[in-house]
């Protein structure tokens, strides 16, 4: 019953903290750029106006593909803050992901496909980082459940310094901020039309929309368990990360998908495996 | 339930989503219009994002004297748009043919293809009255809504 209560306001608070977090980003972004930018609640004004347009639907199953997108992830977001299985989490995170992909194939628009193809290399380029970064998690504190690392009596910082700038570029590439922004771009911006959300409308984007405030709460929890010792610091942290992905954002001009894979693969996978192979030869 | 209902309203007053297209200008108002993206003017400010898809966007912003190839794209693009949505004509071309009026070829603004709801004159329309514009059309969106929702 008291999970049931913890499930119930996470499903409810979690969106209202990432539309507030994604307002904050654009008045930082419109304030880097000498303006002024919307007020803080403008991913509310949105997201309501999107449920009051008609519905235009491109074809039956759009409308399914839009809800499991975000009930994947929803259910991942509660299972990082019921303290759960860390691997079940990313794979959970992942079937979210791929409802899009598939919602996005599943319309004739050129726009929409090949914007479904780009978002699969970006899944390509940031789930073996990922994936490492739980399998760091696990040489250390021996088990895969998120309420462990809370046990554990260091930070996992001091332990994985070069998984976590790793994590930069999955941060990055998961909250489309350039230079990774190149299958669908955020507002404002325009990438193939809108990528993999061209043919999504009304109460379908809104859906995406909202997934996107799930997914940030996420990450920046993700973020926050490098330094789970007093969770204020961690929290903290999160929200410098954050920052400094707008600071990203704003300096630099979107990659092709080459130019992504190369400095993912290359510079984030490497400092995952570094860190993983120094782990493993330190803790045997 | 009169919360929600103002709430709805007020969203839709302070989030138009804008499309723009360039119906056979001078591409004199069209830079106007998008110098109203840029910091002197940002009319981000207002929660005008000009997203380039129809399908996402709420007010339709047209320029140009209309001729018979571009009246068919104009058309396309306004029966892509979701309802409620508006059309603003910038520039005195897209009000009523402007100094192109008399050619053969152009159909003399508009509003003989679209059902326009501001007029925005000009030549070409300054920044300020584009701005005006697009939020007299944001502001008839609510009453459009509720018309939308009466015909059903």
């Amino acid at each position: 019953m008291e999970m049931f209560l913890k499930i119930v306001l996470i499903v409810i608070f979690a969106p209202i903290l990432g539309g507030f977090l994604d307002g904050i980003d654009r008045r930082i972004s419109a304030r880097m750029q000498n303006r002024l930018g919307p007020p803080l609640l403008q991913p509310f004004y949105d997201v309501i106006k999107l449920f009051g347009k008609e519905s235009i639907a491109v074809n039956q199953t759009q409308i399914a593909y839009a809800f499991g997108h975000l009930v994947f992830a929803i259910a991942a977001l509660v299972m990082l803050l019921l303290g759960q299985d860390l691997l079940m989490l990313i794979f959970i995170l992942a079937f979210s992901g791929i409802f899009l992909i598939v919602g996005a194939s599943s319309v004739n628009s050129p726009y929409s496909k090949i914007g479904a193809q780009r978002e699969i290399m970006q899944m390509m380029a940031y789930e073996p980082i990922i994936v490492l970064m739980t399998v760091g998690v696990f040489l250390i504190t021996k088990s895969f459940m998120v309420s462990s690392i809370f046990e554990f009596d260091k930070p996992l910082i001091y332990y994985m310094p070069l998984l976590f700038i790793a994590f930069l570029f999955v941060l990055t590439i998961k909250l489309r901020k350039s230079p990774f922004d190149f299958s669908t771009s955020h507002h404002g911006h325009q990438e193939l039309i809108k990528g993999v959300t061209t043919e999504f409308s009304g109460t379908q984007l809104a859906l995406i929309e909202m997934t996107h405030w799930y997914d940030l709460v996420l990450l920046l929890g993700m973020v926050s368990l490098f330094f789970a010792k007093p969770i204020w610091v961690g929290i903290i942290i999160a929200l410098v990360a954050y920052f400094l992905e707008i600071v990203i954002d704003n300096i630099s001009a979107r990659v092709t998908w080459r130019w992504m894979l190369k400095l993912s693969w290359v510079f984030g996978l490497g400092a995952a495996l570094t860190n993983i192979i120094w782990l493993y030869i330190t803790l045997k | 339930m009169g919360i929600m209902e103002k709430l709805k309203a007020k969203s839709r007053a302070k989030s138009p989503w804008v499309v723009h297209y360039d119906a056979t200008s001078c591409n004199g108002c069209d830079i106007e219009v998008l110098a109203c993206l840029t910091p002197v003017y940002d009319v981000e400010r207002f929660g005008i994002v000009n997203v380039g898809n129809p399908k996402h966007a709420d007010v339709f912003v047209v320029t140009g004297s209309v001729n018979e190839k571009s009246r068919k794209v104009i058309e396309t693009i306004y029966n892509q748009m979701p309802e409620p949505k508006a059309v603003v004509a910038v520039g005195a071309c897209a009000c009523t043919g402007g100094i192109f009026k008399e050619c053969y070829n152009v159909l003399g603004g508009i509003d003989k293809v679209l059902p326009v709801d501001v007029y925005v004159p000009g030549c070409c329309a300054r920044p300020e009255a584009i701005i005006d514009g697009i939020y007299k059309a944001a502001g008839m969106l609510e009453d459009k809504a509720k018309k939308m929702k009466k015909v059903e």
